[in-house]
């Protein structure tokens, strides 16, 4: 048994090992409460439908969110829209289809099977809009930034006046938690930039948070059945493991000797 | 390879046995004698299998729904993680198994070295093994291009660029690796066909690795030869295998908290942009498994030489059974070398350190110093330790006692204490 | 070897490999499940088409959920015919009344009930549809009579949307 923690001990020491290595680049980010860490962190249903809000009414005019399906609004899991509220969301987007028996593509409305429309074309046009930088794709956008869901909270609330001595060019912002606190993007949440349906007062922390939860189920949809899976399999391998144990034990008293 | 003849019971066993020996083979494995003194250490051997069958299953099951080529690849991978059933669960466990699967291997060697396995008669099986982990190495590399995020875009670039340091022909072979004047298209397929082939290679190795060793069998915490079969010796079934599988659980326990709890943790976050050959990410890193050697490449000023260091690095390693003169298998016995096993374990966790941080300044320096103690541990401490060292006299089994009289099994287990 | 008399089976080795088993049950099932259509294809499920430009007599083919679907807007008189078919005649009993929903509009899947092949248009025996694969006779109602197909044609879940569209799935 000395040896087992031993192991662990060792185990545990270079996975820590590895982690001081990933963590030391962070600087300090602003931290909120998250209800889908943990384990059994869940999503706040409350704040996924008005991420997706905030997502449609402020960040969906630049930034795509491609690998996403109106069809995901409505699945467990997610903001559990109804279904009936996710194909009049879909309906309102127009998606190029065809061709048709005449050999000519045609415009309909988006349905439950089609991707999140794009606001631009493609990447060119994205660039040629918002003064040559590319608004990124916001589907896996919380796990494409190291700090994740702290990170993009922290850089929508990091707007500020630029120190002395910094001068900016015309269309860059400061913000004091992007990476070289240079942003094209002018700050995109001000107190009641939208109103909630469901009476929640729209500051901009709020909001922030709302919509990065969003953000974060849209790169991580299945993360609640995730949680729910793994603590049945730790907790089935914990009872398998004892079980285990104990045979071992009764196996290896047959020839008096220590396991 | 049997170590003695074994009689079907039934009629129809005995006709098909003597016509194919599979049920030999069984009685085999059943019965191979086991000395009885190994300790957890010697359980990451069956961690190995089922860590590379895990990824093998869980690789096929992904190969079903990938895509590889550039424009669909990261989409693919997408799909798998949104739409596929249980795609995410398969895909997490293929990611992280990657991960696992390099720790296992790191303490399976590291326990060859404390304990001596690699010395004779083992000399074979050590340098198969060796060729499993670069076979791992060469392997896991080209898995983590297939997602085609910023990171094994990238990555691709810097490791197939280390051939370009070959004098005269380095382009030339770089570009044919590539297939093109650029990481593209052709390279993702080729990688992809590899990364698919070379599973099949370890397994093939693999089973050489256990037929050498089945030869003189296990060495043990004592590193004395032991007579077999006898009261030193258990069957590997049920003794050595519940032990495996306790063992197994407990590992599997770690790796079920990273694939459902932090399932990205020993990744990188820029993977998760797709692949741009306009635009390298800010710090490229390797995944943590290699970041020592990467440490090692990085130290050397010159690119030539940089690339022949790492190489030497790994390959230095199948010289080990010969840079070691000990007659002397177990550290247990072994008092200096046991002081210098663990300034090495310590020499390549700082390499693997540092070969995380950027390399500059005081990183560089310690980068460098590391670097050298690697080359001068198996170069020089090892060969001259072998015939200086004043070791502890060894006892006459690993049951019996010693000439002086203290009850051998509770010293033995006292010493391979690790601290 | 200085073993032991080996115990007898006990609980505790039963309960260990009982548990065990449920356990290799449990992660064999997604590898199975990772082959089943998966939520992209499902959502996938229905299909509209327009079959305003349809003339009497005529069929259109579209596809949906990867298999051909015959659209056959019928004329009186194959109506007719579908209708005077004997029961006893029939080798799977269907009435056509329960495979047409309006009788103008004969809806099916084009896969031959045998072994999955497209039947041709307008050819057998009884004017109505004929497999090339192994020699399997349809009527106008899409019903097998002769050949090797065990039943009739299927008939997807459709409906009408309005007079111009029908919605298949």
């Amino acid at each position: 048994m000395k040896n087992i923690l031993k192991i662990s001990y060792s185990i545990i020491f270079l996975l820590a090992a590895t982690l001081a290595v990933n963590a030391a680049e962070k600087v300090d980010l602003l931290k909120t409460d998250w209800s889908f860490k943990g384990l059994f962190g869940k999503f706040d249903r409350g704040a996924l439908q008005r991420g997706y809000q905030v997502y449609s009414e402020v960040c969906a005019g630049c930034h795509s969110m491609k690998y996403v399906s109106y069809r995901n609004l409505s699945e467990p899991g997610g903001p559990e829209f109804s279904e009936e509220q996710a194909k009049t969301i879909a309906a309102n987007f127009e998606v190029t289809d065809g061709p048709n028996n005449d050999g000519e593509m045609f415009v309909r409305p988006a349905k439950l099977s089609d991707k999140f429309v794009m606001p631009f074309e493609n990447v060119k046009a994205a660039q040629a809009a918002n003064g040559g930088a590319y608004p990124p794709d916001m589907s896996v956008l919380a796990k494409a930034r190291s700090g994740g869901v702290d990170y993009i909270y922290s850089v929508l609330l990091g707007y500020e006046d630029p120190p002395s001595g910094v001068t900016l060019d015309d269309g860059v912002y400061y913000n004091k938690y992007m990476y070289g606190n240079k942003i094209k993007m002018s700050q995109p949440l001000m107190d009641n930039a939208v109103e909630y349906s469901d009476g929640t007062k729209a500051s901009e922390e709020q909001m922030a948070k709302d919509v990065t939860t969003f953000l974060m189920w849209a790169a991580e949809p299945h993360l609640e059945s995730r949680h729910k899976m793994g603590f049945k399999a730790i907790l089935y391998l914990i009872i398998l493991t004892i079980l285990v144990y104990f045979s071992m034990k009764k196996i290896w008293s047959r020839i008096e000797s220590e396991v | 390879m049997s170590d003695h003849e074994y009689v079907p019971s039934s009629k129809f066993g005995k006709w098909f046995n003597d016509r194919l020996p599979l049920l030999s083979l069984a009685s085999h494995l059943t019965d191979y004698p086991t000395p009885k003194n190994l300790n957890y250490w010697w359980t990451f051997g069956g961690i190995l299998t089922f860590c590379l069958i895990t990824q093998i299953v869980t690789g096929l099951t992904l190969a079903m729904h990938y895509i590889a080529h550039a424009d669909m690849a990261f989409e693919s991978v997408e799909h798998i993680m949104r739409d596929v059933n249980y795609g995410w669960l398969i895909r997490y466990i293929h990611a992280n198994g990657a991960s696992m699967f390099f720790l296992a291997v790191y303490i399976h060697i590291f326990r060859s070295l404390f304990y001596g396995s690699y010395k004779s008669p083992r000399e074979i099986i050590w340098i198969i093994g060796i060729i499993i982990y670069l076979l791992m190495m060469a392997a896991a590399f080209m898995g983590y291009v297939l997602p085609w995020g910023q990171m094994s875009f990238w990555g691709a670039t810097v490791i197939t660029n280390l051939f370009s340091a070959i004098p005269l022909v380095g382009e030339g072979i770089v570009n044919w690796l590539w297939g093109g004047y650029s990481v593209d298209n052709p390279t993702l397929t080729r990688f992809f066909t590899l990364h698919y082939l070379i599973p099949f290679l370890i397994l093939g190795l693999v089973v050489l690795h256990i037929w050498a060793l089945h030869v003189p069998g296990n060495n043990n915490p004592v590193g004395i030869d032991v007579k077999k079969p006898s009261k030193d010796t258990v069957p590997f079934h049920p003794y050595i295998v519940i032990k495996d599988a306790f063992a197994l659980l407990m590992f599997m326990i770690v790796f079920a908290f990273f694939v459902f709890y932090s399932p990205n943790i020993l990744g990188h976050a820029d993977n998760y942009i797709e692949a741009n050959p306009m635009v390298t990410p800010a710090h490229i890193v390797p995944e943590w498994y290699l970041l020592p050697f990467y440490a090692i490449l990085r130290s050397v000023p010159d690119k030539l030489m940089g690339v022949v260091a790492m190489l030497s690095a790994i390959l230095i390693l199948a010289a080990l059974p010969w840079l070691d003169t000990s007659k002397i298998r177990s550290a247990v016995f072994r008092p200096l070398y046991k002081q210098f096993y663990w300034i090495l374990v310590v020499d390549v966790l700082v390499l693997g350190y540092v070969g995380a941080m950027p390399a500059e300044g005081l990183y560089l320096l310690i980068a460098r110093v590391a670097t050298a103690y690697y080359f001068i541990h198996f170069l020089i401490i090892l060969p001259i330790l072998g015939f200086k060292e004043k070791t502890i006299p060894l006892p006459l089994s690993i049951t019996e006692p010693v000439l002086g009289g203290m009850p051998i099994a509770s010293a033995v287990k006292k010493k391979e204490s690790l601290n | 070897m200085s073993e032991k008399k080996p115990e007898r089976r006990e609980f505790l080795f039963t309960a260990t490999y009982a548990v065990g088993a449920v356990g290799v049950g449990a992660v064999v099932w997604p590898l199975i499940d990772q082959m089943n259509p998966d939520a992209s294809v499902k959502a996938l499920a229905s299909t509209e088409v327009d079959v305003s430009s349809v003339q009497p007599g005529k069929t259109i083919t579209v596809l949906w959920r990867g298999k051909p679907v015959f659209i056959k807007r019928r004329t009186p008189d194959e109506v007719a015919e579908a209708r005077a078919v004997k029961m006893e005649d029939l080798k799977d009993p269907q009435k056509d009344e329960d495979r047409a929903k309006d009788p103008e509009w004969l809806v099916m899947l084009g896969v031959c009930t045998h072994l999955g092949c497209v039947p041709l248009n307008d050819k057998g025996d009884y004017n109505g549809w004929f497999c090339p694969c192994h020699g399997s006779h349809y009527d106008i109602s899409g019903r097998i009579r002769k050949g090797p197909a065990p039943t009739n044609m299927e008939v997807p879940k459709y409906e009408f949307v309005n007079t111009n569209t029908i919605k298949i799935g």
